[in-house]
């Protein structure tokens, strides 16, 4: 019985507070009374408080209506505001270093305010796995093709206004933590004839470099062992290394404070329209034109295609993969069509040690004829080393784990040969990152796809993508808005030497 | 910027409202950035003019020079004249070079560098506010002859354009004095002196005594 009359209670009590929820808000808004005498949760107060309440409900009020009038950026459906923009005008591929140079010529270039949509797609923008900041940030103008020695001096005056170039009011300098140190090249009697001529051609682009003989490399760095060096070749300036997570973010707030878009997301799809063409020997060419590209989200199966007039491919180690979604290289064998984006990743390892006794302030970028190299690192004693591995011994490129044998088998010695001082050394870290290797001939491809119109390459580089991004970055702005290259001409970087097969080779990369 | 983390006190009062208006308002942000440029074209243009032979606005420069085999200066005197009697020691080379306390820059330094690479012995740039890291690695056109330098006071130095200076074996007296830029003058100074060792590092004006807190750990522990 009193189990029955309990329960009938709580039905009653049930039903009084479901219909009390609804009544509630107007109720209390009215009055300010609880019309149900006796409260059944803890949390709410003894008492309501008709003028807090009421703050709170005209706020509320009052966006409601300005939500609902004309020209509030409210919808009833939900959009993902991460989403890049429908319509734009050139779309990056890639958010490193390159791609953020492109950007930001291009909004330099535009002419007239707002003249130009850009939007950066950049599928990582942790830069968890990005070429530009695992690089060492070496700028140097030792190369034996002029176009690399060129583009690096024109980069190294890019960087030495750079708070003229990239500086936004009322935000901090941009300081690069140059290191004015030189790079030097070693060379045993086999090389030292193409040393020499490399010389020339450096000295004759206007690079300022020295040759030195072992004598009088043994006087300036008394720490190095000089006795299978045939000649030496030392920069004097414009050459050292810099901080490139500071260049890229320097790149990156003065685009943004211009009005470049960033989107982070992937490029998964372009759709395009295709045009066939008959070439004078009578084969038959699909010319593609993009007309858009398909940007997903992370982590999600939701996408956007952005409407674009040009794409700039500067994706680094992956530009082969976005290449291919437009079907460079996936035609038969021997057309045009049928030649792939020879860009792939490799994985360069780059090991941090300390060695107390080792060279001091003036320890240049060093690379011995071994493929050795090493650098100082702060004011501490630590340095960084690294190598290239042979053809055969490529490391494994899915993943970024770094192989420690291949410090103690194949760098220590040869540092240890070069520099007394550093066999006794303590390896304090290491990290790997990709270089954006040109299978080809090792060297940038900067240019549009013969096939493709509106795709621009600007990847390639191996390893000297870092040094060349301001250059680079003015030279693409320059293809895409004055229909040509005006300051620095870089035809033979375009596309056509991989349609020829005709390397373009660079004898000096490390 | 009241989030920077950089030490500098938040600029006066009209300047913020002015930064605030260029940030509301395109017009404001291209006449600001005018007038930088504007700035930055006047520098550039009085240091080219820098050292060319028979500028007029030589007598306008606030540098000093000697030139060889004479022991007077040639300098503006506190009329603001200038002595012209070195316009007939046009082909002689220079000597000494004093451009405390002015706008020279890099641009400035590759006319001086044309006229006097081999015989240059003395430079002072002290208290220049345009010297940077790259007019440091600029310098290297006067390696064989360089004795003495002064890069003293100057706010744009770093320890990685003090780099910059092992080529100039030939140095014997560096002042770097005063250097704001280097967090760590000591280990700076070692540095430099292993690096250049037959040269005389003068640096004073820097504070190597132990901060508050590092005093008080060595107090706790021993």
């Amino acid at each position: 019985m009193l189990t029955w009359r309990s329960m009938r209670a709580t039905v009653r009590t049930l039903r009084v507070l479901l219909t009390f929820r609804q009544v509630a808000p107007d109720h209390r808004w009215r009055c300010g009374l609880v019309p149900f005498p006796r409260s059944l949760s803890t949390g709410t107060p003894l008492r309501n408080d008709f003028f807090k309440d009421l703050e709170a409900k005209l706020a509320a009020a009052r966006r409601k209506v300005a939500d609902a009038a004309p020209g509030s950026a409210w919808s009833p459906l939900e959009i993902n505001p991460n989403l890049p923009p429908e319509r734009t005008d050139i779309v990056i591929v890639g958010g490193g270093v390159v791609g953020w140079s492109v950007a930001y010529w291009l909004k330099k270039k535009e002419g007239i305010r707002g003249g130009l949509k850009v939007v950066v797609v950049e599928k990582d923008t942790t830069y968890s796995q990005a070429s530009s900041v695992l690089s060492a940030g070496g700028i140097r103008q030792q190369f034996s093709l002029p176009e690399n020695i060129r583009l690096s001096l024109a980069s190294a005056d890019f960087l030495r206004n750079i708070n003229e170039h990239l500086g936004v009011p009322n935000e901090d300098v941009v300081d690069l933590h140059f290191n004015h140190a030189g790079y030097m090249f070693l060379a045993s009697h086999k090389g030292a004839h193409v040393l020499e001529e490399n010389y020339k051609t450096q000295k004759a682009a206007g690079a300022q470099v020295s040759l030195l003989s072992p004598t009088q490399l043994q006087e300036k760095f008394p720490w190095m062992n000089t006795h299978d060096v045939a000649l030496a070749s030392y920069g004097l300036e414009n050459e050292g290394w810099l901080d490139p997570w500071s260049l890229l973010n320097a790149f990156r707030r003065k685009a943004l404070s211009m009005g470049v878009v960033q989107c982070c997301g992937e490029v998964t799809g372009f759709k395009f329209t295709s045009n066939e063409a008959t070439t004078e020997d009578g084969e038959r060419l699909e010319l593609r034109r993009i007309k858009s590209v398909q940007v997903r989200m992370p982590r999600s199966l939701e996408y956007q295609p952005v409407e674009c007039a040009v794409v700039v491919n500067a994706a680094g180690p992956f530009s082969a993969k976005v290449a291919r979604m437009l079907g460079v290289g996936l035609g038969p064998r021997d057309t045009l069509a049928g030649i792939p984006l020879p860009v792939e990743p490799r994985k360069r390892f780059v090991y941090v040690f300390h060695c107390p006794e080792g060279p001091g302030l003036d320890t240049p970028f060093l690379i011995d004829h071994s493929g050795v190299y090493f650098r100082r690192e702060g004011l501490g004693g630590n340095y960084i080393a690294g190598k290239s591995p042979d053809e055969g011994e490529e490391p494994d490129v899915a993943d970024l784990h770094v192989d420690h044998q291949f410090f103690q088998d194949q760098i220590w010695p040869e540092l240890a040969h070069r520099v007394p001082a550093f066999e006794k050394l303590k390896v304090r870290s290491a990290w790997a990152g990709y270089y954006d290797y040109n299978t080809l001939d090792q060297n940038g491809i900067v240019g549009a796809h013969p096939l493709v119109s509106n795709m621009y390459f600007a990847t390639g580089f191996s390893g000297h993508g870092l040094q060349h991004s301001p250059a680079v970055g003015r030279a693409v702005a320059e293809l895409i808005l004055d229909g040509g290259f005006t300051t620095l001409d870089l035809s033979r970087l375009g596309f056509r030497r991989i349609a020829e097969r005709e390397p373009l080779l660079e004898s000096n990369i490390i | 910027r009241p989030w920077s983390s950089s030490p500098a006190s938040p600029p006066p009062m009209h300047r913020r409202l002015l930064l605030i208006l260029t940030q509301r308002f395109s017009d404001f942000e291209v006449l600001l950035r005018w007038k930088s440029r504007m700035k930055r074209r006047k520098l550039l243009r009085k240091n080219h003019l820098f050292f060319l032979k028979c500028s007029i606005l030589f007598a306008c420069l606030l540098c000093v020079l000697r030139f060889v085999g004479h022991s007077e200066w040639f300098r503006a005197d506190h009329k603001g004249k200038f002595n012209w009697d070195f316009l007939n020691h046009k082909d002689t080379p220079l000597e000494e070079v004093d451009m405390s306390y002015t706008i020279i820059n890099y641009t400035g330094l590759s006319n001086l560098g044309t006229k006097a690479q081999r015989s240059l012995r003395t430079l002072s740039v002290r208290g220049c506010s345009e010297v940077d890291d790259w007019f440091l690695a600029r310098l290297h056109v006067f390696q064989d002859s360089l004795e003495e330098l002064d890069i003293s006071h100057c706010p744009q130095i770093t320890p990685g354009g003090l780099a910059a200076l092992r080529n100039l074996k030939g140095l014997r007296r560096l002042d770097v004095s005063s250097l704001p830029r280097i967090s760590t003058p000591g280990l700076v100074i070692i540095l430099l002196e292993e690096m250049l060792p037959q040269c005389e590092v003068i640096a004073s004006g820097y504070d190597h005594s132990l901060k508050p807190e590092e005093v008080e750990e060595e107090r706790s522990q021993g």
